[in-house]
């Protein structure tokens, strides 16, 4: 546009510089676990003195992949149903609604996302134990039901709120009840919001580590838990098949989260915690 | 930048946008326009036609695609915004939310340095001239809309600008606030006297707030003139159109007699004068409503009878809507009262009934 | 809103317990497990109310955790924020660049910890390629410990938090109406002085929010301490103290205690932020038309 002073032009040329190192680096980085795990053996090469695709078979019979592979769906596709069976209402309700206690209630939905999952996962676990869920696929439904309902919460409200609400009204004018109001005209316009919140949350509900690790029992970790469990003990096992693992995790979460790319923007993964003014930009 | 000069000009100022198609969208087609000094000049046209990128290029908010913008003898289209120092008056205000009154009035002196005791001076100066003393601790969200755009002006005038550009400032308001501030405007203009381009969209702004219009159609300027000029001669059919002439008559050409036209058509002959060069056995004529009258008049040639369809009433004088036999509606404003059904006799003089081209 | 006293409650009433469900959950699977384990970190298996708390600031391997946490967790906040401002501040402009550059960065956050803690093993490690390129660079040539130490959980916390600042920061800057800039510019303001006086008083409330967050997910730390670092020592943080405390030893009230201190000194980060936030900064945050 105009012409630009050589100190801006360093600027510019210095953040570019880092993000192409912060980009370039995470690309080798994952390229460094593929390599490995289709090398057959590799130490300080640049390259590995062979291929093979091994590894991939003696991880899948070795971390028994397809029982945690079939683990993980149950416990991912339990959660995103069960969250949005008890988010989508509270969405409606507080973008609808002005009620005594709401912010409290905000704050309440808000809470578990902001603190981290170890810090409220530990007494979790403790009172799980004492109920007898710990170690069982519901213990860890529910623990992971804990971040996934506010976040579906998050992404639905602004969606709600954006419907106009003549629309309701206009369907209680021709006779409608709340139920049908919900099932013939909220849920079909709220379908995109729907498939987002529901994509967001598996990804996440995917990589989410800690309250799993906490809570699961050795027949019910997910891919992500069983992951770290061999990257621990990879004194013992051949740092390939852990490699080939992970790869797989990765390949994994990558279709998915691509998956939902098509349908979110990027933004939305981290999810603002204050709405942005309306009307601003 | 200089403080003062003596012309703004624009010379074949283009300016293309990449839609989101690919196609290539041209805002403004080889503009070229003089401004003088102490001139109000309005950039008035409908929605798209390019009058807010004249203004942003003017401003240095978008550089053009090509063409040049001088003042005086020095180029100015690739000198950056902040170094022109033009004050600017944006449609939505672009208060600075988080600073109070006096701090966005005094935000462009803070810019270029002047010391605080003067800039204090200075905008309580100009609070007093916008009427807005008493207001300067008060935060934009604590003001009305019209308080806003009284703030917006003070602080495009308190830098002393030699060039003031106000885009639509006030279309966010309603209609009694948009005649107040339209005053305040025009008073202000003539106290300070401060080279202004206005933008808008709204014909009744244009025409009592400039001394020149510049109509734009579709990125090219179609005309230049004073008020009286545009409102009564329009230099071709889309002014017309866009400046209120209401009624526009496909008719055919019989003959023409120095610059009076001779038409007919199907339902009646008609005398015009001739606006522009015509091509062909046919014509447009466009006439204001305004200037048809009601009942008979001096140069019967010019006689239209019809049944009125329609009557909508507007306390000064009403809008008269009859339906010809050939399906054409024609629009009068009148006060001459009449009834739905009844028949009239309607008139307009030759020297009214404008003549241009087919297109 | 008014009923009818004692009728069927109005089609509105209803709506209300729509949300019912969702607060039952967060009080039973939440608040509840929270306030169990505050008392329970004032239960020991021996000793009066508050041995637990003792216990923990008097061990050695206990509550040098807390240090060597904050160690890891503000420099890395400061540099995860510190670089997704500026980045984030030239990317505001919607061109391919930004969504292309959003959509690569989401990449790290949706791997996770584990994953990565596990790429940089490999690849940082002493034979990894990083190594071999900067040794066959000649940019360095001595071996470069970078895993199985502080400074193994410090990238790997930078890798991970980085992304999330940056889109955080982002959305917050983009809700910016850009109108203010240009107005600031035909004012006389270059992009520094409108970077200054505009973009930053508004975005302060966000970065401050940003901060915390990021703060807060960094001092949590757990899976690449245990991988990257070294948990026996220099990169025992607080949540490795906790985690033993509760599946190794079984003391599900010491455990519990850790979890308590750990969001206590959580808290009073946050508060001392936002407090400095309050100090520089008083105003509405709206960034558009009043």
């Amino acid at each position: 546009m105009y012409e630009e002073r050589w100190s801006e032009r360093a600027w510019r040329g210095l953040l570019w510089g880092v993000m192409t190192l912060f980009v370039v680096n995470i690309g080798a980085m994952i390229a460094a676990v593929a390599t490995n795990s289709f090398a057959r053996r590799w130490l300080g090469t640049w390259l590995p003195e062979g291929w093979t695709t091994n590894w991939y078979a003696a991880a899948w019979k070795e971390f028994q992949l397809a029982y945690v592979l079939w683990v993980t769906v149950e416990v991912v596709l339990s959660v995103v149903f069960l969250a949005l069976l008890i988010g989508v209402p509270a969405a409606y309700t507080l973008a609808r609604r002005n009620f005594v206690g709401k912010r409290a209630l905000m704050l309440l939905f808000l809470l578990p996302l902001m603190v981290p999952p170890i810090t409220y996962g530990i007494p979790l676990a403790t009172v799980l134990y004492k109920i007898r869920l710990a170690g069982t696929i519901w213990g860890v439904i529910l623990a992971n039901l804990i971040p996934a309902a506010p976040f579906v919460i998050l992404v639905m409200t602004p969606f709600i709120e954006q419907i106009d609400v003549n629309l309701e009204s206009a369907a209680r004018v021709f006779g409608a009840n709340t139920a049908r109001m919900f099932w013939y005209v909220l849920v079909p316009l709220l379908a995109p919001g729907i498939l987002a919140a529901s994509l967001l949350v598996l990804v996440r509900t995917i990589a989410m580590f800690e309250l799993t690790f906490l809570t699961a029992g050795p027949d019910s970790q997910t891919l992500v838990v069983a992951l770290y469990y061999a990257v621990f003990a990879a004194g013992v096992r051949a740092p390939q098949s852990v490699d080939a693992m992970a790869m797989i995790y990765m390949a994994v979460t990558l279709v998915w989260l691509l998956i939902a790319l098509r349908f979110v923007n990027p933004t939305q993964l981290v999810s603002r915690v204050k709405e942005h003014p309306r009307g601003a930009g | 930048m200089k403080q003062d000069f003596s012309e703004l000009r624009l010379d074949r100022v283009t300016r293309r946008f990449a839609t989101s198609s690919g196609e290539t969208f041209i805002a403004l087609n080889e503009v070229t326009l003089t401004i003088r000094r102490r001139e109000f000049v309005a950039l008035l046209g409908p929605s798209g036609c390019g009058k807010s990128t004249a203004l942003n290029c003017i401003a240095g908010l978008l550089p053009p695609s090509g063409g040049t913008i001088s003042l005086d003898q020095t180029r100015i289209d690739t000198v950056p915004p902040e170094r022109r120092g033009f004050g600017m008056v944006f449609q939505n205000y672009a208060l600075f939310p988080h600073m109070s009154v006096a701090r966005n009035v005094g935000f462009g002196l803070r810019m270029r340095g002047v010391s605080q005791s003067e800039v204090d001076k200075r905008v309580a100066d100009v609070l007093r001239m916008v009427q807005l003393s008493g207001q300067e601790q008060k935060l934009p969200g604590q003001l009305s809309g019209g308080q806003q755009q009284r703030v917006a002006i003070a602080r495009a005038i308190v830098i002393e600008p030699p060039l003031v550009l106000m885009d639509e400032p006030l279309s966010n308001l309603d209609a009694k606030l948009r005649l107040e501030t339209r005053s305040e405007i025009r008073r202000i203009h003539r106290e300070l006297g401060r080279t202004t381009i206005y933008v808008t969209h709204d014909q009744d702004e244009a025409l009592s707030l400039s001394d020149r219009i510049v109509v734009m159609i579709d990125g090219m300027v179609h005309q230049v003139g004073t008020p009286q000029e545009v409102y009564a001669e329009p230099s071709n059919i889309q002014v017309a159109r866009f400046m209120g002439y209401r009624n526009v008559i496909e008719l055919n050409v019989e003959r023409e007699e120095g610059d009076r036209v001779i038409l007919s058509g199907p339902d009646f002959p008609l005398t015009g004068t001739r606006k522009q060069a015509l091509a062909g056995g046919r014509a447009q004529v466009a006439i204001r409503p305004e200037d048809i009258t009601i009942g008979d008049g001096a140069d019967t040639a010019n006689t239209i009878t019809a049944r009125v369809d329609n009557i909508e009433y507007s306390g000064r004088d009403s809008l008269i809507e009859v339906l010809l036999p050939s399906r054409v509606r024609v629009y009068a404003r009148s006060a001459t009262p009449v009834k739905l059904g009844d028949t009239v006799r309607m008139h307009v003089p030759a020297a009214r009934a404008l003549v241009y081209p087919l297109q | 809103m008014t009923g009818h006293p004692g009728g069927i409650p109005s089609q509105s009433d209803r709506a209300l317990l729509l949300v019912v469900p969702a607060t039952v959950f967060m009080l039973a699977l939440f608040i509840y497990p929270f306030l169990y384990g505050l008392l329970l970190s004032f239960e020991p298996t021996q000793g009066g109310w508050l041995e637990n708390y003792r216990k923990f600031f008097t061990t050695d391997n206990l509550w040098p955790t807390i240090w060597t946490t904050l160690r890891l967790a503000i420099p890395a906040t400061l540099i995860n924020v510190g670089l997704a401002l500026p980045i984030a501040f030239k990317m505001r402009v919607k061109t391919r660049y930004q969504r292309l550059v959003t959509t690569i960065l989401v990449v790290p956050i949706t791997l996770g910890t584990v994953l990565i803690a596990e790429g940089m093993l490999t690849y940082f490690g002493p034979r990894g390629w990083l190594v071999q390129t900067l040794q066959f660079l000649h940019i360095y040539e001595g071996s470069i410990r970078l895993t199985h130490n502080y400074w193994g959980v410090l990238i790997s916390l930078v890798i991970s938090g980085f992304p999330f600042a940056f889109l955080l920061i982002l959305s917050y800057i983009t809700g910016i109406d850009p109108v203010l800039a240009r107005a600031a510019a035909t004012l006389g303001a270059d992009a520094k002085a409108q970077f200054r006086h505009i973009y930053l008083p508004l975005l302060a409330p966000g970065l401050a929010i940003c901060f915390c967050l990021a703060f807060v997910q960094s001092f949590s730390v757990f899976p690449s301490a245990v991988l990257l670092g070294a948990p026996a020592g220099p990169t025992r943080v607080i949540s490795i103290a906790a985690y033993e405390a509760a599946f190794e030893q079984y003391d599900y009230s010491l455990a519990s205690a850790i979890a308590m201190i750990m969001g206590f000194v959580q808290l009073i980060i946050v508060a001392a932020v936002l407090a400095l936030r309050g100090l520089f900064y008083r105003g509405p945050v709206v960034g558009g038309k009043g």
